[in-house]
C-alpha cells in the first residue's frame, strides 16, 4: 500500500511517540534513559507530526488509508485532511518544544521517589493518543485513541501521588473524563445509527432529522465541552492541570484541550450535517460564560499553575465564542463572516497552544529553580532568571492580546466577525452578538490585568522569600524550549496574512467556502472585504514600534546627560521599602475582586494566631461547585443509598435477583 | 487606492504624527490655564508643559537599586505605543496611509500595550505606591476598555468599517442625522476618555495625596528623561482622546485632500474643536470632585451601559429601518 509522504510522516510520529513510551520502560534500572532517549524521541515525534501536519495543511487534499490493525470486521481507518493537519501541527509544535525542554526538567525527578517509568511511558502514550484522535477516520478508532489520551493523562496527573490533593484531583479528572467520553460515545452512536456504520464517511452521508441532529449536537457539546473545560464543566481542569509535571501541564493545557476543540469541530461542522442557529446561540453563550468566569477566577488565584489553568478555561471560552459566531453566521447563510469567525477560532487555538505552552514551561522553570508555585513568595525573578523572565514576558504580552503579538490577531478577527452582526435578519441575534463582543472585550481587559499581576508579582519587585532570592537561571535546554514557543508567538503575530491564507484551506475543504483571495493576497496588511474597511498591518506596526523606540533612544542619548545614577527607591520619602511592604498578588486583585464579589464565594476573616497576633485569612470559592456539582453528588449518594437496600449480604436473595434478571431478559428477547 | 500613490500622503501622515507630539503639551497647558482662571488664579503660561519637558529631558536620571531592566525600557515602549496609536487617528486630514496601518481595534490594542508596560513599570521597584497605582489602573482600564470598544463598535457598525477614516468619511458623506446610537456612543466615549486619561472624577492629575492617585502613583519612581517620556505619552493620550471625540463625532472641517488650503482649514477646525473640548474639560474638573475609587466602577459601568445602548439602538432601530 502506498501512502502519501505526509501521512507516512504522521504515522512515523505516532510510532516515535510509542517508541519513546517503550524506551521509558527501562527507566527503572537506568533513570537517564528518559533524558537521553525517551525525551529526544518525543521531540522527534513532535517534529514529524509538525512536518506531516503542515504539509497536509498546505497541500489541502484529504488522504485516507486503512491500517492493518483493529478488529477483522472493523479496520482502523485514518485520514489526513487540512483540519487534521492543522491540529497535528499544533500538537507537533508544542511537543517539539516540550521535547527540547523536557530532558533538563525531568532530571529534577531522577533522584525523587516518583516512578520515572510512569512519567516517560505515559507521556509517550499520551502524545500517541492525541495524534491518533486527530487522525482517526472512524468513531471506533477515535474512541480508542480518546480513551488512551484520557487514561494516560490521568496517570500523569497522578504522577506525584504521595500528595492526597493530587490523588483527589486525578480522581475527579478521571471521573469527568469518563462522563465526557460517555457523552461523546452516545453522540457517535446517534450518528452511527442514522448512517451505516462507524466510519466518518458513512456518518457524513447520513441525513438526520433536525431533532436527532440536535440530540447528537448536545451530546457532543457536553462531551467535548467537558474535555475542553467549558464552564460549568471546568471543575476538573484547575485541579488536574497544575498538579502534573510542568511540561505535561503545557501539553495538557496547550494541546489536549485543542484535541477537544478538534473533536467538536469534526463532529459539528463536518459530521452532523445541516447546522442550526440555535446551536450557535448555545455555544456562544457557554463560550462567553467560560471566558468571563475563567479570567475572573484566574485573577483571584495565587498559585501560578492554577492561575494558568483557569486562564485556559478563559481561552477555550474565546475559541468557543469564535465557533459559536461561526455556527450562527453559517447556519443563517452568511458564509463570509462565518468563515472569518471559524478562522478566528482556529487561529486562537494555535495561539493559545503557543503562549500557554510557553507560560507553563516558564512556570516549570520557576518551579525548577525555586521550588515555588505560590505567587506570594515570588518576586524579583527577572534579575535572577533574565532569559526565563524575558520569554515569560513575551508569553504575557501574547496572552493579553496586545499588538504586535499573536493573541491580538485572533481577537481582532473575532471582533471583525462579530461586527458583521448587522447582517442578521433577526433582531435578537443582531443584539445578542454585540453583547457577546462586549463580554469578549471585558475578558481581554481582565486578562491584561491578570498577567500584569502575574508578571509584576513574580518577576518584578523584590524576592518575598529566601529560596526565591536564591533562584538560579535554568539549563540551556529549558530556555531553548521556551524560546522556540516565544519566537513563534511573535512570528504568528507579525505574519497574520500568511497564517490566515494557510488556515483558509480548512473552511474551503470542510465548509466549501473560504475567504476571498483579496484577504490574504496583500502580505503587508490584513484587509477585510472592501478596501480600507478594516485593516491591520502587523509587520508595519511591529517595525514602526521598533523604529520609534530606536529613534527616541538615539535622540535622547545624544543629549548632554546620558548617565543613570542608582539610588534608593524614593517612595514618596517614606522609609526604604522592604520586600514585605510590596503589593501582593492578593492585594493587586482586591479592587476587581470587590467589584465582582457576588460571582465568587469570598470569605475574609481575621483569625487569632497562636502567638497572640492576628492573621488575615481569605478563601475564594468557586460557586459552580455548589450549583452544579454538589447537587449531583448528593443525588448519586441518595440513589446509592436506595440501591444499597438490595444488598443484604444474604446469598439466597442474590440468587433470587439473578433468577429474576434472567427471567426478565428472556421475556424481553422472546 | 489612488490616494496612496499621491506623494503628499505619506508626508502628511508623518507631519500629522509630528504635530501630535508637538501639540500635546499645548492642550494640557491650555486646560491648566482655563482651570486656573476658573479658580481665580492667573496660572502658568500655556507653554509651561513644554518648559517642564525640556527641564526633565536635561536632568540626570535616577533609578532605584531594586529596579530591573524593564523599568528603564518601559518609558520608551509606552511612548512609542501611545504615539503610534495617536498617529492612526486622523487629526487634520482623512485618507492618510496610516488608515491601512491600524483600525480602531488596533488603536485600542496599542493603548493597552502602553498601559501594560506602564503598570508593570509601576510594580517594578517594589514600592507599595507603585503596586497600588498599577492595581487601580488595571481596575479602571478593565472596565473602561469594553466601554471604549462598544462605543467605537457602534460607529464601526454604522459605517460598516472599523477604520477611523471610513467612519469619518461615512459621517461626512451622509447628510447630518441625529442618530440616537451616536449620542449614546458619544456619552460613553466621553466617560471612558475621562477615566483613561486620568482626569477628574476618576483620577486627579494634580493630586499631592498619595493614597488618592492612580496614574501618578505608577510614575513616582521615575525621573529625568524617563519621566519626561511618560508625561509626554500621557499628554499625547489626552490629545488622542480629544481628537477622537472631536473628529469622529464632529468631523466637519477636516481636510479631505492634501492641498495647502484644505490642510490649513483642517488645522483651524481641529484647533477650535480642541480648544472648546479643553475648556469644557476644565469646567468639568472645576465643578466636579474626585470620586472615591470604588465609585469609579459605577461610573464606568454607566459608560459601558451607554455604549452598549448605543450599539443596541443601532442594531435594533437603525439597521431594520
Amino acid at each position: 500500500m502506498i501512502m502519501s509522504a505526509a501521512l507516512s510522516l504522521v504515522l512515523l510520529a505516532v510510532v516515535l511517540a510509542l517508541a519513546s513510551s517503550a524506551a521509558s520502560l527501562f527507566a527503572a534500572r537506568t533513570p537517564t534513559v528518559i533524558r537521553l532517549l525517551a525525551m529526544p524521541l518525543f521531540c522527534l515525534a513532535g517534529m514529524a507530526a509538525l512536518a506531516g501536519g503542515l504539509s497536509a495543511l498546505l497541500n489541502g487534499d484529504a488522504i485516507t488509508a486503512t491500517l492493518p490493525l483493529g478488529l477483522p470486521w472493523l479496520p482502523w481507518r485514518v485520514q489526513l485532511d487540512a483540519l487534521s493537519g492543522f491540529f497535528l501541527a499544533i500538537i507537533g509544535v508544542v511537543s517539539f518544544a516540550v521535547g527540547i525542554y523536557g530532558p533538563a526538567y525531568v532530571r529534577g525527578f531522577e533522584k525523587g521517589r516518583d516512578s520515572l517509568v510512569a512519567l516517560g511511558g505515559f507521556s509517550g502514550l499520551f502524545l500517541a493518543g492525541m495524534m491518533t484522535v486527530v487522525l482517526a477516520a472512524d468513531a471506533f478508532l477515535f474512541m480508542v485513541a480518546w480513551e488512551v489520551m484520557s487514561l494516560s493523562s490521568y496517570f500523569l496527573v497522578a504522577f506525584q501521588h504521595d500528595n492526597a490533593a493530587n490523588r483527589r484531583a486525578a480522581f475527579l479528572y478521571l471521573l469527568m473524563a469518563h462522563v465526557g467520553g460517555l457523552a461523546i460515545l452516545l453522540g457517535y452512536g446517534v450518528l452511527a445509527s442514522f448512517g451505516d456504520g462507524f466510519a466518518f464517511d458513512a456518518m457524513r452521508a447520513a441525513t438526520l432529522s433536525p431533532a436527532w441532529a440536535s440530540v447528537a449536537f448536545a451530546l457532543a457539546f457536553l462531551g467535548f465541552g467537558m474535555k475542553a473545560g467549558l464552564v460549568p464543566l471546568h471543575a476538573w481542569l484547575p485541579e488536574a492541570h497544575p498538579v502534573a509535571p510542568s511540561h505535561i501541564s503545557a501539553l495538557m493545557s496547550g494541546v489536549m484541550l485543542k484535541v477537544a476543540v478538534y473533536g467538536f469541530i469534526r463532529f459539528v461542522f463536518d459530521l452532523v450535517g445541516e447546522l442550526q442557529w440555535q446551536w450557535g446561540v448555545a455555544v456562544l453563550a457557554i463560550g462567553c460564560i467560560s471566558a468571563l468566569f475563567g479570567v475572573l477566577a484566574a485573577l483571584m488565584q495565587r498559585d501560578l499553575k492554577r492561575l494558568l489553568a483557569y486562564s485556559s478555561v478563559e481561552n477555550l471560552g474565546i475559541i468557543f465564542i469564535g465557533l459559536g459566531l461561526a455556527l450562527l453566521f453559517l447556519s443563517t447563510g452568511h458564509s463570509l463572516p462565518g468563515v472569518l469567525a471559524f478562522i478566528a477560532a482556529l487561529y486562537h487555538a494555535l495561539n493559545h497552544a503557543l503562549f500557554k505552552g510557553l507560560l507553563f514551561l516558564g512556570a516549570g522553570a520557576i518551579l525548577h529553580s525555586s521550588h515555588e508555585r505560590d505567587l506570594e513568595q515570588m518576586g524579583g525573578l527577572l534579575r535572577r532568571m533574565p532569559w526565563t523572565g524575558f520569554l515569560f514576558l513575551v508569553g504575557c504580552i501574547s496572552i493579553a492580546a496586545l499588538p504586535p503579538f499573536n493573541g491580538f490577531v485572533s481577537e481582532w478577527l473575532t471582533f471583525q466577525s462579530a461586527l458583521r452582526a448587522w447582517q442578521f435578519d433577526s433582531g435578537v441575534l443582531r443584539s445578542l452578538v454585540p453583547i457577546a463582543s462586549a463580554v469578549l472585550a471585558l475578558t481581554g481587559a481582565l486578562v491584561a490585568a491578570t498577567f500584569v499581576k502575574v508578571y509584576g508579582v513574580a518577576f518584578l519587585g523584590q524576592a518575598r522569600s529566601r529560596h526565591v532570592r536564591h533562584a538560579r537561571a535554568v539549563p540551556f535546554g529549558m530556555r531553548a524550549g521556551q524560546a522556540v514557543l516565544a519566537a513563534l508567538c511573535l512570528l504568528m503575530g507579525v505574519i497574520p496574512t500568511g497564517v490566515i491564507g494557510a488556515l483558509n484551506a480548512i473552511p474551503e475543504q470542510l465548509l466549501h467556502s473560504g475567504l476571498p483571495q483579496a484577504v490574504s493576497h496583500n502580505w503587508l496588511s490584513v484587509n477585510l472585504a472592501a478596501s480600507n474597511s478594516a485593516s491591520y498591518s502587523a509587520p508595519l506596526v511591529a517595525v514602526l514600534l521598533a523604529l520609534i523606540v530606536a529613534a527616541v533612544v538615539w535622540v535622547l542619548h545624544r543629549g548632554p546627560v546620558r548617565r543613570v545614577r542608582r539610588c534608593d527607591a524614593w517612595d514618596c520619602g517614606f522609609a526604604p521599602p522592604g520586600n514585605r511592604m510590596q503589593y501582593t498578588a492578593t492585594a493587586f486583585a482586591q479592587p476587581i475582586r470587590r467589584v465582582f464579589a457576588h460571582l465568587f464565594l469570598v470569605d475574609e476573616a481575621v483569625v487569632p494566631r497562636n502567638d497572640g497576633g492576628q492573621r488575615y485569612q481569605l478563601t475564594i470559592g468557586d460557586r459552580t461547585w455548589g450549583i452544579f456539582y454538589l447537587p449531583v453528588a448528593r443525588w448519586v449518594e441518595a440513589a446509592s443509598r436506595r440501591v444499597v437496600r438490595l444488598q443484604s449480604g444474604n446469598v439466597r436473595l442474590y440468587l433470587g435477583w439473578t433468577l429474576l434478571t434472567l427471567l426478565v431478559l428472556l421475556w424481553i428477547i422472546s | 487606492m489612488d490616494h496612496l500613490l499621491n506623494a503628499a500622503a505619506p508626508v502628511a501622515a508623518v507631519l500629522q504624527a509630528m504635530l501630535y507630539a508637538a501639540a500635546a503639551p499645548l492642550l494640557v497647558g491650555w486646560i491648566r490655564k482655563v482651570k486656573a482662571r476658573l479658580q481665580n488664579r492667573r496660572g502658568p503660561s500655556v507653554l509651561q508643559p513644554y518648559r517642564d519637558l525640556r527641564k526633565l529631558l536635561a536632568k540626570e536620571v535616577r533609578v532605584a537599586h531594586t529596579a530591573s531592566p524593564l523599568f528603564r525600557a518601559a518609558p520608551y515602549i509606552v511612548f512609542a505605543a501611545t504615539w503610534l496609536a495617536a498617529a492612526t487617528v486622523p487629526l487634520l486630514a482623512v485618507n492618510l496611509p496610516t488608515a491601512a496601518l491600524a483600525d480602531i481595534i488596533v488603536l485600542v490594542g496599542l493603548l493597552a500595550l502602553a498601559r501594560f508596560f506602564l503598570a508593570l513599570a509601576g510594580m517594578d521597584v517594589g514600592t507599595a505606591f507603585g503596586g497600588m497605582g498599577a492595581s487601580r489602573e488595571m481596575l479602571v482600564s478593565a472596565l473602561a476598555e469594553p466601554a471604549m470598544l462598544m462605543a467605537v463598535f457602534t460607529l464601526a457598525m454604522t459605517a460598516h468599517s472599523t477604520n477611523l477614516a471610513g467612519v469619518i468619511d461615512f459621517q461626512l458623506s451622509n447628510e447630518f442625522a441625529l442618530r440616537p446610537s451616536f449620542m449614546f456612543a458619544l456619552g460613553g466615549l466621553v466617560l471612558v476618555a475621562l477615566a483613561e486619561t486620568g482626569r477628574i472624577p476618576v483620577d486627579n492629575p494634580a493630586t499631592h495625596l498619595e493614597l488618592t492617585m492612580i496614574h501618578e502613583a505608577m510614575l513616582l519612581e521615575y525621573s529625568g528623561r524617563h519621566l519626561a517620556l511618560m508625561e509626554w505619552a500621557a499628554q499625547i493620550k489626552l490629545l488622542l482622546y480629544g481628537t477622537l471625540i472631536a473628529n469622529v463625532f464632529f468631523p466637519w472641517g477636516i481636510a479631505q485632500s492634501f492641498a495647502a488650503g484644505a490642510l490649513g482649514m483642517g488645522i483651524a477646525a481641529v484647533a477650535a474643536k480642541l480648544l472648546l473640548l479643553g475648556a469644557a474639560l476644565a469646567i468639568g474638573e472645576t465643578v466636579l470632585a474626585k470620586m472615591r475609587l470604588f465609585r469609579a466602577p459605577a461610573f464606568l459601568n454607566l459608560a459601558l451601559l451607554l455604549a452598549l445602548l448605543g450599539l443596541l439602538s443601532h442594531v435594533i432601530l437603525e439597521v431594520g429601518a
